[in-house]
């Protein structure tokens, strides 16, 4: 069923800000997407009528704060399908699902000589925790090699392989060229040399049905405030064998079954990962963004999205000297392009006056941009509440940008 | 010579012909074709303001009591930006201009692009312009 992307506009207030007197467009949701109202009141009535600590105390808040909290956890856990609510760890985001990985698993799987395995289209955050987890165990990173249309050379990433890879962490949707890899593949490959594989989720989790049983991923990580929900929360799923083998990330209360100062030992998943008094409101307005997701539906969200990208290329490509970044056959509503002749902070400069919210500049995907040989790109990136008509703008500003620009 | 003050209310004066931003943007472009382009022999690490969207180079030289700036930036906007800080602070003593205040980019609405989210490397090169013309007094003194 197609969604309704006038209705689904009324449930975020923020999309009526104007600037310059005229009306916000928003397309830069692969950054971070506006929230509904249903995730802004789920924050408002924690903290109006549940707010307390959580799996302490025997109050009567607490109580229902934890329960709250719990089944959060568990619609997390049906939202990707994982096998059981204490494999979904929750986290600050994406980036500290990652670092939390590179940090507890390379302290006791990763040596001397190892090699982790990433790719070319990596974010930053898939990078660098990476590369400090290598230097501290002398491992070294090797990287899987894409092509000029931004997809995983998998003939390469055969060749990569190894029996000195300890770990491979790549990307499930490229946040600078939409590419969709094909993470189940990738993963039955590692998995032929017994090789563990970590999912950046980040960009996928708002635009597709994430099955990580079928995936059969070992670790798979998102964002919450990517999908309509609050910042500051996000997910670590992690399969049970391999969680209960990593130790702790940080030390605190929650994570402990008991202390003394001679020794400590540490409480069973999910607690074990979840030191300290955890973000409860946000959780519960991550939980808030599922229902709306899933009451939208995924699948009309998706097929909206794809409209508009269709659309889009469409309309650029009757703009002289575009160039796309970032072809692949399989994509998500992500549109990266630049005026052969026009900096792309330029561009991004005469469309923000307009009032069009693009992202310019390198998408924290530096080495990618190395790779195509550019200062960085344009990016407009869509999501459920976007309409053709704000496209048409776009549009305009981008032949005004042509014109100014020569 | 005009002193930074006069230089700056110059540029007020300027921009406060233009209608619209769009004029405003306008003549930051054809500025930006025009700034005296930085030597080839700066164009390099050494000399470079990286900010994460755009670049820009700059080089000093300290001449009969007074500091010259050459500069480029890859994106136009900021090099037609570049050309207004040049223009108003190239050719000054330096003690003149560690105290600028230049405030003429807020008054002629163009503050937003010194802000830290650009991240287009303008902010650090007024800090960086200071910074020489602070190396160059020190080194007279
Ligand atoms: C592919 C990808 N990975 C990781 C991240 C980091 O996410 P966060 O900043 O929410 O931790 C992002 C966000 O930009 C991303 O797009």
């Amino acid at each position: 069923m197609p969604i309704n992307a006038d209705a689904i506009r009324k449930n975020f207030p923020i999309l009526e800000t104007e600037i310059n007197k005229r009306p916000l467009i928003y397309f830069d949701n692969a950054a971070t997407t506006q929230k509904p109202l249903v995730v802004l009141e789920r924050l408002r009535y924690y903290y109006e009528n549940e707010n307390s600590n959580i799996h302490r105390g025997a109050h009567y808040l607490s109580h229902i704060a934890t329960e709250a909290y719990e089944a959060a956890r568990n619609n997390l856990r049906r939202f990707i399908n994982a096998g059981e609510s204490h494999e979904i760890i929750f986290t600050r985001g994406t980036t500290e699902a990652i670092n939390l990985v590179a940090n507890s698993f390379s302290k006791k799987f990763v040596n001397e000589g190892d090699e982790i395995l990433i790719s070319t289209m990596e974010h930053h955050s898939n990078i660098v925790p990476w590369q400090i987890a290598c230097q501290e165990h002398g491992a070294k990173l090797r990287v899987i090699p894409i092509n000029d249309k931004g997809e995983l050379d998998m003939e390469a990433y055969d060749g990569i392989l190894s029996d000195k890879t300890r770990l491979v962490a790549v990307t499930h949707v490229s946040n600078a060229l939409g590419t969709i890899n094909p993470v189940e593949e990738l993963v039955k490959k590692a998995h032929e040399k017994n090789i563990p594989v970590l999912i950046d989720g980040a960009q996928a989790a708002p635009h597709l049905h994430i099955d990580v049983q079928q995936i059969d991923c070992d670790f798979y990580c998102f964002s919450g405030h990517k999908m309509y929900g609050p910042m500051g929360v996000g997910v670590l799923y992690g399969k049970e064998e391999w969680l209960n083998q990593l130790p702790p990330y940080q030390g605190g209360g929650e994570m402990i079954k008991e202390v003394t100062f001679e020794k400590t030992t540490y409480n069973e998943l999910p607690f074990k990962f979840e030191a300290g008094t955890p973000n409860v409101a946000d959780v519960l307005g991550l939980d808030a963004a599922v229902s709306f997701i899933l009451d939208a539906g995924l699948d009309n969200i998706a097929a909206h999205e794809q409209q508009l990208h269709d659309y889009t290329v469409e309309q650029l490509r009757k703009l002289e000297k575009v160039r796309f970044i970032g072809t692949a056959k399989q994509k998500t509503s992500v549109v990266s392009f630049l005026f052969e002749d026009i900096h792309p902070y330029d561009t991004g400069t005469i469309l923000d006056k307009l009032g069009v919210a693009v992202r310019t500049g390198h998408h924290c995907a530096q080495p990618l941009m190395d790779f195509y040989g550019i200062p960085g790109t344009v990016r407009a990136s869509f999501a459920a509440y976007n309409t053709q008509e704000e496209i048409d703008k776009m549009i305009e500003g981008l032949q005004k940008v042509r014109e100014m620009f020569g | 010579m005009s002193t930074i003050k006069e230089k700056e209310q110059e540029v007020i004066e300027e921009f406060a012909l233009f209608d619209d931003w769009m004029d405003k943007y306008n003549y930051l472009i054809e500025l930006g074709k025009s700034v005296p382009k930085i030597d080839d022999q700066y164009k390099e690490e050494k000399y470079l303001i990286s900010g994460c969207q755009a670049q820009v180079w700059l080089h000093a030289r300290y001449e009969d009591g007074r500091v010259y700036y050459t500069a480029d930036s890859d994106a136009l906007i900021t090099k037609g930006i570049v050309a207004l800080l040049i223009r108003v602070l190239s050719g000054q003593p330096p003690a003149d201009i560690v105290d600028a205040e230049m405030t003429f980019i807020d008054e002629i609405g163009l503050k937003e692009h010194l802000s830290q989210t650009r991240s287009n490397g303008l902010l650090n090169m007024i800090k960086q312009m200071k910074l020489y013309a602070l190396a160059f007094q020190k080194s007279k003194n």
